[in-house]
């Protein structure tokens, strides 16, 4: 569970301006990872937002999460660049070697996989970036020994 | 002497801070004297990481693939005053191996890129920064600034091409107390990245445009919606705009005079419709990023229902140079209906990807081959896909089009917002129709019906052509949806989803007939179509039967092996694991 730091959501939100919701969200995913019930009947109870329209916007936005994010976030780029050189193979090297689907987490909470649309490094393609390093250029194989360092760094191996 | 280190998310992602921490290891005590300095993108994202070495008599050296191990040799080759032509790619005298890629382009929005410290306000002024804005408040003219754009005939950058100076009149002309100007840096094509480069190579640029447009308009607050998978250009713009504001060319009552305006920073949270201007405004309200019906347009009734003015940032960054070289300089570039210039990331199958800023009326063979080089491993063209998940695949045969709007228009395409992804023969034009129709569907709001379940069929249709399913009458079925789905669909993103197909089927036809007739994808891309053979090359070591998960390959050892069509599930792992290319694929 989270360890509940005190949000003040009062201070984010409707200082007479409605557009707050989505950065007090985005305050939320940055300060827990994730955006969990408790954080949304707190947002709800503190700035009296129906909780239909908060759980309406969370959902509609791709960087809303509902579920705790593993300790390395790793992101594969599906970006037409990408596409066309090869990032679907990637894709599987990434899946067989973490053992999880697209947008889960490994039950040790160490990595969580997620495709996104595009980073943006389009000569780089294929592309992956874990945490804030990217890796461009790839081939399937060099999956397992990137994945290795940040295993490592984890400390000891981890089981699957 | 002067050394410059291209720090845009490319150069980053190619290992620039690396370079960047070993020069400033090797230059400090003790080294030699020089000073360092950080740029953005130069464009050239094929060669990161840059660096710039400008010597002291003004000459200026650009070296490309600069890596940690490859700074030692430069300094010393440096200290000796040679040249390292190894890595030396570009020279103001002309020479170096990638002359060709910067000397048929025209940088206008690109003007600052990869030469100026995007976090530093003195490097824009001093290559005439905030002149144009300056202009503007003294000359005090709105109307005479609005005419000065409309004749410029700058369009709308973000795709649409809508001429700016107009959208700004109409935004002038509407009642209200209260007006709002917004930079839509949303940008979310997959494969496009130029607004990315151009909000962290030169920042300012794009809020001077914005100030100068809130003054013409009347606004006197801004927002900047920016996606949130650019950290670093959501740094560098709060870093400008900090500094913008210390020098008063932002904020209250701007370099003495009665204009205010206050820019504001919102992160856009992952929504590809948000780039569609009603959906961008309803995302800043903090709602759902649903788009509305028009009229009334922004122009009108737009953000809290105050009259609205939506840019892209490129339209933005062009704003200041219209200002400060006026109209003609402008005009004079380009086309009969397209004045200007257009800044293209170029990506996929192309030997030199990066960002190109070329005058509007050149022709698509131009771009590809004469400045980006060809094709990689010289392959075969094929095609090019402009304007991203919106536009549509241009053939080879087409590829002596001119870039203009209309021209662009023509062949089913968009000019889009400036992606331009160039595909070879190894590249299945299905599976392409297939990719971009995946995205829209995945994007659609799902407000209108049309784009909603409509996509959704076409893409479970797409998927079944290329997993080996496709049947009778399913091109038949793909266009009846597209026209439904273009015609019943209340924003840009629907009207456009069926762009893709339907160019691919307009002009590559024959490939679609061959996955549904003869089971077979000419480009050899579409795993599920593809027929695994071992040829005379195989030594029999076994490798590819030990992989095989369905027990499809036999074979003694030493001796030929063989493949079991009937069980071969065309997982592609003994092809990936040979060794001696004895697998062939069909």
């Amino acid at each position: 569970m989270i360890s509940h730091r005190k949000l003040d959501f009062r201070t984010l939100h409707f200082g007479g301006e409605e557009g707050k919701l989505i950065p007090a969200l985005q305050k939320v995913q940055e300060t827990d990872g994730y955006i969990s019930r408790e954080r949304i009947l707190e947002i709800h109870r503190q700035s009296g937002v129906p909780l239909s329209q908060i759980y309406g916007v969370a959902t509609f936005y791709a960087q809303f999460r509902f579920h705790p994010v593993g300790k390395n976030i790793v992101r594969v780029c599906h970006g037409t660049a990408c596409h066309v050189s090869g990032a679907k193979g990637i894709t599987e090297a990434l899946e067989e070697e973490l053992g999880v689907a697209n947008g889960e987490t490994t039950p040790d909470r160490q990595f969580t996989l997620d495709t996104v649309s595009c980073l943006g490094c389009c000569s780089l393609a294929p592309v992956i970036m874990i945490n804030n390093d990217t890796y461009g250029n790839l081939l399937p194989k060099q999956i397992k020994k990137i994945v290795k360092g940040y295993r490592e760094a984890a400390g000891g191996v981890v089981q699957p | 002497m002067k050394i410059v280190v291209g720090l845009g998310t490319c150069g980053i992602a190619a290992g620039a801070e690396h370079t960047w921490r070993e020069l400033e290891a090797r230059t400090g005590n003790g080294g030699p004297k020089v000073e360092l300095a950080k740029t953005g993108c130069v464009g050239m994202c094929y060669r990161e990481p840059l660096v710039e070495v400008r010597m002291d008599d003004g000459r200026r050296f650009l070296y490309g693939g600069v890596g940690k191990d490859q700074v030692e040799p430069l300094l010393a080759a440096l200290a000796e005053g040679k040249v390292l032509d190894d890595l030396l790619v570009w020279t103001d005298v002309g020479a170096g191996s990638e002359a060709a890629y910067l000397a048929r382009q025209n940088r206008i929005v690109l003007r600052n890129c990869g030469t100026i410290d995007p976090e530093r306000i003195d490097d824009y002024l001093a290559a005439g920064g905030y002149v144009a804005l300056r202009k503007v408040l003294a000359e005090n003219d709105p109307d005479g600034l609005i005419n000065l754009m409309v004749e410029s005939g700058l369009r709308g950058r973000g795709g649409a091409g809508f001429l700016t100076g107009m959208k700004w009149r109409f935004t002038r002309l509407a009642p209200g107390a209260h007006k709002y100007i917004i930079c839509n840096a949303d940008e979310g094509d997959p494969g496009a990245f130029m607004d990315r480069s151009v909000l962290e190579s030169d920042p300012h640029a794009v809020l001077e445009g914005m100030a100068i447009g809130a003054f013409a308009i009347g606004a006197d607050h801004g927002y900047i919606y920016v996606r949130a998978e650019y950290p670093k250009a959501i740094e560098r713009l709060l870093i400008a705009i900090a500094q913008a504001e210390e020098r008063g060319l932002l904020g209250e009552k701007i370099q003495g005079t009665d204009v205010s305006f206050q820019v504001r920073l919102k992160e856009g949270a992952g929504a590809f419709v948000c780039g569609e201007e009603t959906a961008l405004i309803g995302s800043i309200e903090g709602k759902r990023g649903m788009p509305r019906v028009r009229p009334p347009f922004p122009a009108t009734k737009g953000l809290w229902g105050c009259p609205t003015n939506i840019n892209n940032v490129e339209t933005f960054a062009n704003v200041p140079w219209i200002v400060s070289h006026g109209a003609s300089a402008f005009n004079s570039l380009g086309t009969r209906n397209s004045k200007g210039t257009k800044v293209f990331a170029m990506a996929g199958k192309v030997k030199r990807g990066g960002l190109v800023e070329v005058p509007m009326g050149i022709s698509i063979r131009e771009v590809v081959f004469d400045i980006c080089g060809g094709i990689k491993e010289d392959r075969k063209f094929k095609a090019v896909q402009m304007g991203g998940p919106s536009g549509g695949c241009i053939p080879a045969d087409l590829q002596d089009t001119v870039i203009d709007y209309e021209s662009i228009t023509k062949t089913g395409a968009i000019m889009g917002s400036g992606g331009l992804v160039v595909m070879d023969e190894t590249t299945c034009m299905v599976d392409i129709a297939r990719f971009f129709l995946e995205f829209t569907q995945r994007e659609s709001c799902g407000k209108c019906t049309f784009c909603r379940v409509g996509t959704k069929r076409m893409l479970e249709t797409l998927t079944r052509i290329c997993g080996g399913e496709g049947k009778d009458g399913d091109l038949e079925l793909l266009e009846q949806l597209a026209g439904l789905v273009k015609n019943n669909s209340l924003c840009g993103l629907g009207q456009s989803a069926p762009n893709p197909v339907q160019t691919t089927l307009k002009y590559f036809r024959s490939e679609y007939e061959a996955h549904i007739t003869n089971r077979k994808c000419p480009a050899h891309s579409c795993q599920k179509l593809l027929t695994y053979d071992i040829t005379a090359a195989c030594n029999g070591c076994d490798a590819c039967g030990r992989v095989c998960p369905s027990q499809a390959i036999t074979g003694e050892k030493k001796k030929l092996h063989q493949i079991d069509h009937a069980k071969c599930i065309q997982c592609d792992e003994c092809f990936k694991t040979c060794k001696f290319h004895a697998i062939v694929r069909n």
